[in-house]
């Protein structure tokens, strides 16, 4: 039975992270700990995996007497968690196998090789729970764990702010948590997930908003996002590819399961919210990273795209979903999920090169990098394919599932509300350019940090990176190419979890000639990635040999031309910031107020010129801004309550007392 | 697949030749690209000494990417063996990974023009690429499809005047001048430094990757005609299947639309001065309202 | 009749939609009032049009008093006033071309909305073309708010007046009189905006309407 494989697997990784706690001085223990980790992963993978491709029949749910002593602890697998296990334990295996090698570097072992485990076990635990309390506490589990990791590297200022704004924004998102399942409970309180799906639910549109936010917060949307940019590159490399590329989707699952499983049948508009949230996350998250000199931290506001366009799709599958067409319903979805699963792939696969290229040189800031493709020639190849694929570039991983919204925005006019029909359009032009940016953001990610010529010192003097991590990269980037390929497999193993979900699934793609994916109808529109590759990987093969054939081989190495303006000095090289500043200019000035002021000193002055170009944080100075001062002056406001007299304490509470007997006596 | 690659370079000698026409010049004869081609492909290639893998690889990438594009849009004949495999969405992206490529090498020397010429490609694609897409919406919701041939069949059989077709094609023909890199955006016969962009990328390249470089662009200035012409004035072109004479009709009339697109890209280009660059977001962000109005036009009743 | 009736009908009701977002677009005095002839004589084929359709032989007088009127009096008049001013540069807009077009689109979305839900019961062509009239309508205000030039003020509601007559002439059943006492009041309205314009010039120097704020006293 599945189930008892997965937490006998999680068993293990507690195992291992009490064993971090005690051995953590040792010099195997981090090897040992991380291979621990990766066979626990790998027995989860193998699970889960195996009850997917057998169709995810019904299986019986595991009743352990822990937590509460009248509920306990209940988790089941069904299709919707094995596919989500899937993903937490292929990206907990490959962040495993990275660790193995990347671990060795790490300075303070003792406050990471505890919680590496804890952390996975906690993710596990969340998307097998069958629960409310179990979710909830899981959920906490996996927040707190995450936080330590965040908290590893706590000499540095910057990440002791970045892990406060994470606690903070972590326990107000699984307080709203908390709030939803409440309603959900409704007044008999039946906590178990069978309960909540038979039970009549009081405001439901409460609960979706109260998951919005909740889980939402924990995704990255916008304007929830502000902790993930901070948090996400404070921890260690590995934990960040696990925090973005897999926790992130941990969210989304918790946002899946409610929503479209526990909740019942949906209201339209639900489906206008999230898609003008997750609209607003894909352009604000891709014109953010574009904006960023700090590798990790582009990364991570690249991830609020991602999560955005998810987002989109779920709201079309919602409004699909309302409006009883299945077959759109579905097609939405698996997009949806589909893109989970690929932005876990190559998300990880970037926060490792930026492992790779912060061990090899100690430097974030990409504007101290460059010509790292001569010193780390695999890494290099590697976190180009990643590009490649987060850009939505065929034939790989990421334009699979963008192709599939596309096709679902597509199916969209049949909608009857009006308001959707002017949205869907707009989203729709909103995800095109999400795209489009996004390949502006890796151009000038991968240009700036290994191409050109070294910048500092340290970017000369970089070296490849270990094997270990190499091997991790290679798979993530072999699963890239697999899904981007062969993406029909993958969309017949969702077949069962959309299904579930929402009554139908997209038709059989397995069987289709050449293995080419059609959505609707073959007159309609279809792709097939397989073929696309050969074409291309042909014909560059037929260029290439009719180059050598007929062509001159001749090569002379010069220095380069330039126009006619050889300079030596690496300084005059293009930079991260000059590189987006058309962007910036065109888009910037809304969105982020960015404006630039040259300081030209008067001719004779020796000062020397300056472009200075400010950029501001608009969601956190109209969100969090007011909310923050406002904290603070409440705060100054009932310092005086410390030094009040027993006898006005007592006034207090007796007026306290009295209000809430009043406000019941006028309820009723 | 051979066709696009014979007639692409034709397509460049016509217009170069008419654009010196209106000019009053003589101008090369037709056959010119052909030549350059040749002389570029036998000239030993010079690489700057810190030029990486990519550096060197880069432009077959970005010809196989450009080559197969535009070996999926229906030139003469609908039904082509392999139109199912990518619809236009696909071709689109494709494109984009050939801009991907042609930025990143422009990157790769580590020159100051080469950055400047990819970082304001990508500003333009990031406006264009996100209104090709909201063209292909117009046209496939009117369509039915984002199959080009089943587009092509469609308008055939459906011939109408359509407001939102009409807004559609405005679109396009801006992201066609954009995309390849002529007047108003970009001039292709400059080496002036500050107002270039395709050429800034590629002036490292010479001999053989030069020479794969200019096809490629010949190639996708092919493309994007054979595209309107497939889409907006599909008669001619014969269906799967036909007969020999069809398929020879329709060689003529494919080549009839390729001569009068050259040509009325020319008029629009002498007609027109070069625009600043920061101007040029304007002009793209034109086709991706139209488009975007197209697209909404259709989602709100059915007869646009 | 033929869906090709309509559907030229509305391809030209559409072109007057795309050339009103042109005229947004325009920053050019010349340009500007190029587009605007060539919105009129757009108009006039649309109007003629339509007399065919409905076989109105008096739309055909509204066709041509549209077409020597608009497209050829007032933009040669208005060249002569931009010459004689000096004023043919760039246009100031006083909110950036990519926002206006924004509003615009948002605009047009909104007339198709409001015209599609009002008329459900009307005839299916009667209804997009007055949405479509709508629509140049609200562009041509917009345009009169954007701008901070007199001369591309008048031609916003040259362009709005455009609309109007689109829109009588979609519905069937505009008097002839009402239309000529329509198109001479626009043209005295315009005399009269003419005169005014050489008297603001004359007073303060430039053309631009924020001087007669701060001749109101509004304006520090």
């Amino acid at each position: 039975m599945p189930a008892v494989l997965v937490l006998w697997a999680v068993a293990a990784l507690l195992v291992a992270a009490a064993l971090g706690v005690a051995l953590h001085r040792a010099r195997f223990a981090s090897r040992a700990i991380y291979l621990i980790s990766l066979a626990a992963s790998l027995v989860i993978l193998v699970a889960a995996g195996s009850h997917l491709l057998a169709g995810a029949p019904a299986s019986p749910g595991v009743h352990l007497p822990v937590g509460l002593p009248w509920i306990g602890a209940h988790f089941r697998i069904d299709a919707l968690s094995a596919f989500f296990l899937v993903v937490t334990s292929l990206g907990g295996a490959i962040a495993s196998l990275y660790a193995i090698g990347y671990g060795e570097h790490e300075e303070a072992p003792g406050r990471v090789l505890p919680f590496y485990p804890a952390f996975l076990a906690g993710m596990t635990l969340v998307v097998l729970a069958d629960d409310a309390f179990t979710f909830l506490l899981a959920w906490e589990f996996m927040s707190l764990s995450s936080w330590a990791l965040v908290m590893a590297h706590h000499h540095d200022a910057d990440n002791r702010a970045a892990g406060y704004i994470y606690i903070v924004m972590a326990s107000f998102g699984t307080l709203t948590l908390l709030l939803a399942f409440g309603l959900l409970a409704g007044p008999d309180g039946g906590y178990t997930f069978d309960a909540i799906r038979r039970a009549e639910h009081v405001m439901p549109g409460v609960v979706l908003l109260l998951m919005m936010v909740g889980a939402g917060s924990k995704a990255g949307l916008v304007p929830l996002h502000v902790w993930l940019p901070l948090a996400h590159p404070a921890a260690p490399s590995h934990v960040s590819a696990l925090m973005s590329g897999v926790m992130t989707k941990v969210a989304v699952y918790g946002f899946v399961r409610v929503v479209f499983d526990l909740l019942g049948s949906p209201g339209w508009w639900w489906s206008s919210i999230l898609l003008t949230v997750g609209g607003t996350s894909a352009v604000l998250g891709v014109l953010s990273a574009l904006m960023q000199r700090d590798l990790k931290r582009l990364l991570a506001f690249s991830t609020i795209e991602n999560i955005g366009i998810v987002f989109i799709g779920l709201g079309l599958a919602l409004a699909f979903k309302a409006n009883g067409m299945a077959a759109a319903a579905a097609l939405a979805l698996t997009a949806a999920l589909l893109h989970a699963f690929n932005h876990s792939l190559f998300k990880s696969l970037l926060f490792f090169g930026a492992g790779a290229v912060l061990t090899a040189t100690g430097e974030r800031d990409i504007e101290k990098l460059g010509g790292l493709i001569r010193t780390m020639p695999q890494t290099a190849f590697l976190f180009l394919g990643g590009c490649l694929a987060i850009s939505a570039l065929p034939p790989l991983n990421g334009f699979v599932s963008e192709w599939m919204t596309f096709q679902a925005v597509l199916l969209s006019p049949a909608l009857p509300q009006w308001v959707l029909k002017l949205l869907v359009p707009a989203i729709g032009a909103v995800l095109a350019l999400g795209a489009a940016l996004s390949a502006a953001c890796f151009v000038r990610a991968f240009g700036i940090a290994f191409l050109g010529r070294a910048r500092t010192p340290a970017a000369a003097a970089a070296h490849e990176t270990d094997r270990a991590s190499l091997a991790a990269m290679g798979l993530c980037l072999l699963l890239c190419l697999a899904v981007g390929i062969l993406p029909g497999l993958l969309i017949d193993l969702l077949g069962p979890v959309v299904q579930g979900l929402v009554g139908a699934r997209m038709p059989q793609q397995s069987s289709l000639p050449w293995l080419s994916i059609v959505p609707v109808a073959e007159s309609r529109s279809s792709y097939n990635g397989l073929l696309l590759f050969l074409f291309i990987l042909l014909s560059t093969l037929i260029t290439i040999e009719a180059i050598h054939r007929f062509a001159s081989h001749r090569v002379r190495r010069s220095p380069p031309w330039d126009c006619g303006f050889p300079d030596p000095n690496p300084a005059t090289q293009y930079t991260a910031d000059s590189f987006s500043q058309p962007i910036r200019r065109v888009f910037g000035t809304l969105v982020f107020r960015a404006s630039e002021r040259v300081d030209m000193p008067p001719p004779g002055d020796t000062r020397p010129a300056r472009l200075v170009v400010s950029v501001r944080d608009t969601i956190w100075e109209t969100f969090y801004a007011p909310i923050s001062d406002l904290v603070s002056v409440t705060g100054e406001r009932l310092n005086r309550l410390q030094f009040l007299s027993i006898r006005q304490y007592l006034s207090l509470v007796f007026a306290a007392l009295v209000g809430l007997l009043i406000m019941v006596s006028i309820w009723q | 697949m051979l066709l696009v690659l014979a007639l692409a370079p034709l397509l460049l000698g016509f217009t170069r030749k008419v654009k010196a026409r209106l000019l009053r010049r003589r101008g090369p004869p037709v056959l010119q690209p052909y030549r350059d081609l040749l002389r570029l492909i036998r000239k030993e290639a010079v690489i700057a000494d810190n030029a990486s893998w990519l550096f060197r690889s880069g432009p077959y990438m970005i010809f196989a990417a450009t080559w197969v594009a535009a070996a999926l849009v229906p030139t003469f004949a609908t039904g082509l063996t392999f139109s199912w495999a990518a619809d236009l969405i696909a071709i689109t992206a494709l494109i984009g990974s050939a801009r991907f490529f042609l930025a990143l090498v422009g990157m790769d020397v580590g020159t100051s023009f080469g950055g400047i010429g990819s970082s304001r490609e990508m500003m333009f694609a990031s406006l264009a690429e996100p209104a090709t897409i909201m063209i292909v919406f117009t046209v496939a919701l009117v369509a039915g499809s984002t199959q080009l041939s089943s587009i092509a069949n469609h308008m055939l059989d459906h011939a109408s005047l359509r407001v939102s077709l009409g807004l559609a094609l405005v679109a396009l023909i801006i992201v066609a001048v954009a995309e390849n890199a002529r007047i108003p955006v970009d001039n292709p016969a400059t080496h002036l430094e500050l107002t270039m962009v395709h050429e800034a990328m590629v002036l490292e390249y010479s001999g053989r990757h030069l020479a794969m470089i200019e096809l490629a662009a010949a190639v996708k200035l092919l493309l994007y005609v054979s595209l309107i012409a497939c889409i907006f004035v599909p008669w001619g072109l014969a269906p799967a299947g036909a007969s020999l004479a069809a398929y020879a009709i329709g060689l003529a009339a494919y080549v009839a639309k390729l001569l009068v697109g050259g040509f009325v890209l020319v008029l629009f280009e002498t007609s027109i001065a070069k625009m600043r660059v920061f101007r040029v977001p304007d002009f793209i962000g034109i086709a991706l309202m139209l488009g975007l109005l197209g697209t909404l036009l259709r989602f709100v009743s059915g007869s646009f | 009749m033929s869906p090709h009736l309509f559907d030229i009908a509305h391809m030209l009701a559409g072109g007057l939609v795309l050339l009103s977002l042109a005229m947004l677009y325009q920053d050019r005095m010349f340009g500007l009032l190029n587009v605007f002839a060539l919105h009129a004589i757009v108009l006039s084929a649309s109007v003629a049009w339509q007399g065919h359709i409905q076989g109105a032989p008096h739309l055909y007088i509204t066709a041509i008093i549209a077409l020597v009127l608009k497209a050829i009096i007032i933009p040669l008049a208005l060249r002569r006033i931009v010459v004689r001013l000096g004023i043919h540069r760039t246009i100031e807009t006083v909110v950036g071309v990519g926002p206006t077009m924004l509003a615009g689109m948002g605009l047009v979305a909104l007339s198709m909305v409001v015209m599609l839900r009002a008329t459900q019961t009307a005839d299916p062509l009667a209804r997009e073309d007055l949405a479509f009239a709508l629509s140049v309508v609200l562009l041509g205000l917009l345009m009169m708010v954007t701008r901070r030039n007199a001369v591309s003020q008048i031609i916003g509601f040259m362009s709005l007046e455009n609309g109007l007559i689109l829109a009588a002439t979609g519905a069937k059943g505009m008097p002839l009189v009402v239309e000529i006492s329509i198109a001479f009041s626009v043209l005295v309205a315009f005399i009269v905006i003419g005169v005014f314009l050489f008297r603001i010039r004359e007073r303060f120097d430039s053309v631009d309407v924020s001087a007669l704020d701060a001749f109101r006293g509004e304006r520090r």
